[in-house]
């Protein structure tokens, strides 16, 4: 019963007819027997998520309250109801986090009935395990130290992420099932190959794996997934009027921890964020878009890459990811 | 400020896809080319590599460093394996699997082709069909990679003859036929000066044929996965065990291949115990039937012992349960096979503990001869015997990829050491 390889020879293109003869293969057969990209990856995604929850002992699921870790609570949503998560929400707290996102995640972790745990990095601080030049240093690269105390405390063997690919170069490199040492180390010289959809979870004691379920998505796949299944998302990613200086090539928006230099002049104007996280290093971009659709079109024309407008700490050198990665940032 | 009909880009397909070829043949080149002529480099990125094309003592913008790697791998002058990059045009959304390199070729190309719809396989117009040509195009239909292009590049350096054109095209089709391959695409092509990459340039006006873009949107791959057998390997059993879903009982997983509907009579593998579906159960509401690569939730009539690693068949369309099968393998690790380890296999969502049981012979990936061998080292690739400690529910890769797929870990050190491709089982 060869009934594939039969039904491929339909648009086979003979081999010894090359020669510019147009190729039969421009016509479009679309059926519904063909997933479109959002459900492919979804389902993609919901696969990863099962594997994690079926092969590693304690694994939990990283939420800050950002679009990324958003969508990834919908995934969890669909790969584990009517059951509950087999793993809890893990929150690292910077202490330099935008007050509205943290309410949202308490919020959402609620609505889901399901446990978030939260160790923030002025425990660290006070503890003495990570030391700030200064107060308000940008604190995305010491979020590690945190994250690492609490993949001990808790013994997590897996930690899941909503890191994309597309992001940054490092990324691009990264496994969807990404394997730590025990120092929590990232070594881009010893991943381990994957292989068609087969994953390798195995960790001894002590060492854990990242496993990031939308490895394969864009920022342009996240929104609309949001548009599709209505999530909601905190309301600094729409435009608002915001209190920002220019520095550099990129906007800073006014806070505590950021506040205007000599010969700076801050003002006010139409933003959003694209990403949220450390207060005092993610910029806005300018926009109009005050709706998901919104956000939608300016995405799929935007001109400059998601951490390269909204992240100082990436535009320090071209390597800081990969460097920030080593040490043990997810 | 064009509109875009969100809409519109909700359902479009994505295919996968990767490129075989060493820098020398431009592939670096051709990929920026895709990305900067389908307005998919980003201005950041564009000034980038502007700033470092000057640095470097040239003019205008070297596409090939949009490539360019992790610092890692600039200072120690090696390449880190697959780098995974996106774009999109309104027709289909694209992955490319981009797998550098040339002494890891064989295992980077395998890693990058497990999961690719399309290969390219670059050619330098200038020097024809080469060694290394033939060795990417045997690992490309070794994975059963579904459809071919061969990009003869660099046309601008023979003057743009179509008689080099077509004596390259004559000299593939002679060894792919060999191979057995027969779904090639042959487009001849500048990616420097951007000849049929995108747009078809006004240097090829003899070529009639399709642009690299105009394939790669519109090649049909709803057939690259088996659409006939239904196989459905268990994820998880989900008893959620609350007051109104006190019996519940769903199995979890994706439909790897074939399709399923309620009441379908369904086979429980290794048990061979059969049942009918009962329900398909999503987030989104019940569905009447599924396809591949559906993630789902199933229900049965009947009460039977299900667990991850059994498999879920249509009762018509049965799988092969093996303890000892031959496939072919490419060894990824740089510790060498040792026949006389246990090693595991990770197939489905099934572990088990597998020995190799005889190496048949390893095949020299540039000639393609057989070669009797004691030993596989890394990047070898070969047929061997494995013995497995509990049965294995599968199909032939060439039949399904999905089913007919492994890796194999060593146990000592939780590597994954192979890749493995079981082979049609005799009688």
């Amino acid at each position: 019963m060869d009934i594939i390889l039969s039904d491929m020879q339909e648009f086979i293109t003979p081999v010894p007819n090359f020669v510019m003869k147009s190729e039969p293969i421009v016509i479009k057969r679309r059926t519904a027997r063909q997933l479109g990209h959002l459900d492919a990856l979804e389902s993609e995604s919901i696969h990863i998520l099962r594997e994690v929850a079926a092969e590693c002992a304690n694994p939990a699921l990283l939420f800050s309250g950002g679009k990324d870790s958003i969508v990834l609570l919908r995934l969890a949503e669909k790969a584990f109801r009517p059951g509950r998560f087999p793993f809890p929400l893990l929150h690292i707290d910077t202490g330099h986090n935008f007050p509205e996102v943290i309410e949202f995640r308490d919020r959402r972790a609620q609505q889901l009935g399901e446990r978030l745990i939260v160790r923030s990095m002025e425990d660290s601080i006070r503890q003495g395990r990570v030391v700030l030049r200064s107060e308000n240093q940008s604190r995305n690269a010491f979020q590690s130290v945190t994250l690492l105390d609490a993949i001990a405390e808790f013994r997590f063997d897996a930690c899941i992420g909503g890191a994309r690919r597309d992001e940054e170069k490092a990324r691009a490199k990264e496994r969807i099932f990404s394997f730590r040492d025990e120092f929590g180390q990232w070594d881009p010289k010893n991943q381990r190959p994957e292989l068609w959809d087969i994953y390798n979870t195995r960790v001894h004691a002590g060492e854990n794996i990242r496993v990031f379920p939308i490895s394969n998505w864009t920022e342009l796949d996240v929104w609309e997934y949001i548009a599709r299944e209505q999530l909601e998302v905190p309301h600094i990613y729409f435009a608002h009027t915001r209190e920002v200086i220019r520095r550099g090539t990129g906007l800073l928006p006014v806070s505590h921890l950021v506040q205007p230099k000599d010969g700076e002049q801050s003002e006010n104007i139409m933003v959003r964020f694209r990403t949220v996280g450390d207060m005092s290093c993610t910029c806005p971009v300018e926009s109009t878009a005050t709706s998901v659709d919104e956000i939608i079109a300016e995405t799929a024309i935007t001109r400059i890459t998601e951490r390269g407008a909204t992240r100082m700490d990436d535009q320090t050198s071209d390597a800081s990811m990969e460097l920030r990665k080593k040490e043990g940032y997810f | 400020m064009s509109v875009i009909d969100s809409t519109a880009l909700d359902n479009i397909e994505l295919l996968r896809f990767i490129t075989a070829g060493s820098v020398d043949d431009g592939k670096s080149t051709l990929i920026g080319r895709l990305l900067h002529d389908s307005k998919s480099i980003f201005e950041d990125q564009l000034s980038a590599i502007t700033h470092t094309t000057s640095k470097r003592g040239m003019k205008g913008v070297d596409l090939s460093l949009l490539t360019d790697g992790l610092q890692a791998e600039r200072e120690q002058g090696i390449t880190i394996d697959v780098a995974y990059r996106y774009f999109a045009t309104p027709k289909r959304k694209f992955i490319i699997a981009d797998t550098p390199g040339h002494e890891q070729y064989t295992r980077n190309m395998v890693t990058g082709a497990s999961t690719a719809n399309l290969a390219i396989i670059l050619i330098d117009a200038r020097k024809g069909v080469l060694v290394q040509s033939r060795r990417h195009t045997y690992l490309a239909s070794l994975v059963g990679i579904p459809h071919l292009v061969v990009a003869v590049n660099k046309m601008d350096l023979v003057d743009y003859s179509r008689e080099v054109f077509e004596r390259i095209c004559r000299d593939f089709a002679a060894f792919a036929e060999e191979l057995k391959l027969h779904n090639i695409t042959y487009i001849p092509m500048s990616a420097l000066n951007g000849d049929m990459v995108v747009e078809r340039g006004d240097n090829l006006s003899w070529y009639e044929g399709v642009t690299l873009m105009d394939l790669l949107e519109n090649i049909p791959i709803d057939h690259d996965i088996n659409l006939v057998d239904f196989r459905f390997p268990v994820q998880l059993v989900c008893r959620p065990q609350t007051e109104e879903l006190h019996d519940f009982r769903g199995y979890m997983g994706r439909i790897e291949s074939g399709s399923i509907q309620v009441g379908d009579a369904v086979t429980v593998f290794p048990s061979g115990l059969t049942s009918r579906i009962k329900e398909i159960v999503t987030y989104d509401g019940p569905l009447d039937h599924a396809i591949a690569p559906q993630s789902v939730t199933l229900t049965i009539e009947d009460h039977l012992d299900i667990s991850r690693g059994d498999m879920l068949v249509k009762t018509e369309q049965k799988p092969q349960v093996v303890k000892e099968f031959e496939a072919m393998l490419c060894w990824l690790s740089e510790q060498a096979l040792d026949p006389k380890r246990k090693y595991l296999v990770k197939h489905t969502t099934r572990i088990v503990k597998a020995l190799v049981s005889r190496i048949n012979y390893r095949v020299d990936v540039n000639t393609l001869n057989r070669e009797a061998v004691d030993i596989f080292r890394m990047n070898d690739i070969g047929r061997v015997t494995l013995k497995v400690q509990q049965p294995l529910v599968c199909d032939d890769y060439e039949r399904n990829h999905a089913t007919g797929s492994f890796i194999v870990i060593d146990e000592a050190s939780n590597n994954t050491v192979a890749a493995g491709m079981i082979c049609p089982l005799e009688g």
